[in-house]
């Protein structure tokens, strides 16, 4: 687990500046914008006699404000800010999840986002069937899942469990499956939305570890978190996001300053 | 998603037709579909006792009920529990495959906003699992069939061409309903009552020439269920090949539906991650 020493960071730097079509993900001038109606109109009837008279106000929210990015094949890239400052939505237009108001996103590539634990789980259904269950939900047929499952069940560690419904899991025995099935996905892009604080110490090593390995072949990352250590290890890059404005992207050291700073 | 593809590209600003691209897409999560139509049989019955048999005792409770209070009513000229079982199964079909597209993409709503699916995912996995319950709710009415005398007859091989309209037209209404329920709330309180209504003013539980004529033409032109539960009961229960026409008719309201209610909801989708 190397921490990048200074040439590694002005090599990647001089990459970046080269080769531009390298890039993976590209944000241009997006801008996400929800429109909140001011107070809260909660039935249809209420809404259509506002709306006849004229009287929906709404109240913009701009979750994202003109924001540019680029990610490169092969890198890391951090996302670090307040709560609500719009880094979830971010990663949620590169997950396709969530088309922008107004500027454009590009990918190149396939996205897999590591969800966040139990997501798309169901409790009655046993491991397996959970297994088959979330990667068809990531896209994959039911033979290719078949090729994968025991790779899953071997690094989430649960054969004795996998034919016990989830319901009687751990929720650290949860969080193992979840993260064995998305990380053997085999993207191009991995989204990791703040859930590597799961699991039990020698778990979270783990994770990390495959984490790195992803970065060793080439597959970029984009990482959402709170924890500046692990941020400081991983990413290549880091972008400070604050009320729905791109502060800065520059080296993990600095913008994490940056931001503490603030 | 798969490797296979080696460098698709995702580009927001293209514009395309959001109906075809959702058509390309759900062909190609087809095992999703599988998957969650298998968890909702398996989840449905995995801690009941009698597990899927209730498929097929949930419409023969409702029968025999129905029987005990109607049959003498209408008349007894004819086989009553075997029309109102027949009727039933078709109606339950079209309520349940409608009701589950709409609660199914509120579930998914959480999984929506994290995962990248195609949006029509949970209105087709809605109609695998009515179209599952439906067969086997032909296993009571053939029984039923059987014990009242109502011959079986040849004709029953047809019965997939109605089965297949009806599904066209559950599904067109189940988007039609969600995609507006993603919305409005009370969309989906409104549409129960609107179910309820809807059931009375479609020959299920009474015989058809109970109507007044110039009630039952009423009928015919504003109620497609009207004729797709005929269309469901001719070769079944009368053991009749529906005509050409009345198979027009269906088809075309079923077609019409659905591709109102794909047009709707794939417009639409887009939105749903910002409002679910």
């Amino acid at each position: 687990m190397n921490l990048h020493t200074v040439s590694d960071l002005t090599k990647t730097k001089q990459v970046s500046t080269a080769q531009t079509q390298d890039d993976v993900v590209r944000l241009d001038d997006v801008t996400v914008r929800y429109r909140a109606p001011s107070e809260r109109i909660g039935t249809f009837k209420e809404y259509m006699i506002r709306r006849l008279q004229g009287r929906v106000q709404h109240q913009d929210f701009l979750a994202l404000d003109e924001v540019n990015i680029n990610v490169k094949k092969g890198e890391v890239f951090g996302i670090i800010g307040k709560n609500g400052a719009g880094k979830s939505t971010l990663l949620k237009l590169v997950a396709r999840v969530m088309k922008p108001t107004s500027g454009r996103v590009w990918v190149k590539g396939s996205v897999a986002p590591l969800l966040e634990f139990g997501a798309g789980f169901h409790p009655e259904l046993t491991g397996r069937e959970n297994v088959y269950l979330n990667g068809a939900l990531l896209g994959f047929t039911q033979r290719q899942m078949k090729e994968k499952f025991d790779r899953i069940v071997d690094f989430a560690e649960l054969w004795d469990f996998i034919e016990a419904p989830l319901r009687t899991y751990s929720s650290g025995m949860v969080a193992r499956l979840g993260f064995a099935i998305a990380t053997d996905v085999d993207p191009d892009i991995l989204i990791v939305d703040e859930v590597l604080s799961v699991g039990d110490e020698a778990f979270q090593q783990k994770s990390l570890e495959r984490m790195l390995s992803f970065q060793q072949q080439g597959i970029s990352i984009l990482i959402v978190s709170h924890n500046m250590a692990l941020i400081q290890q991983m990413c290549d890059r880091v972008a400070w996001i604050d009320h729905g404005c791109l502060e800065m992207v520059e080296t993990p050291a600095e913008t994490i300053q940056a931001y503490r700073e603030n | 998603m798969g490797k296979t593809e080696e460098s698709q590209i995702y580009d927001s600003a293209k514009q395309t037709s959001p109906a075809l691209e959702e058509l390309q897409e759900i062909i190609r999560y087809r095992d999703l579909i599988i998957q969650v139509v298998r968890r909702d049989i398996l989840t449905r019955y995995k801690r009941s006792f009698l597990g899927v048999a209730w498929t097929m005792l949930n419409p023969l409770g409702t029968m025999i009920v129905l029987t005990i209070v109607f049959s003498q009513a209408f008349g007894t000229g004819f086989s009553y529990a075997a029309y109102v079982l027949s009727g039933l199964i078709a109606w339950n079909f079209f309520q349940q495959t409608t009701n589950a597209a709409i609660s199914h993409l509120v579930w998914g709503g959480t999984l929506l906003k994290r995962i990248y699916v195609p949006r029509t995912v949970f209105a087709f996995s809605a109609l695998g699992t009515g179209l599952f319950n439906l067969l086997l709710s032909l296993v009571p009415l053939l029984l039923v069939m059987v014990i009242t005398s109502v011959p079986i007859q040849a004709t029953i091989l047809f019965l997939p061409i109605p089965i297949l309209f009806l599904a066209i037209f559950s599904l067109g209404v189940g988007l039609l309903v969600s995609a507006l329920a993603v919305f409005y709330t009370d969309i989906a309180e409104m549409y129960q009552i609107i179910l309820t209504a809807w059931m009375y003013l479609t020959p299920i539980i009474y015989p058809e020439d109970i109507l007044p004529e110039q009630f039952r033409v009423l009928i015919a032109i504003f109620n497609p269920m009207y004729h797709l539960v005929r269309l469901f009961r001719a070769p079944l229960y009368y053991g009749e090949i529906p005509s050409l026409e009345e198979l027009l008719i269906s088809g075309l309201i079923a077609s019409v539906t659905l591709i109102i209610g794909w047009i709707i909801f794939t417009r639409r989708s887009d939105e749903f991650a910002y409002r679910i």
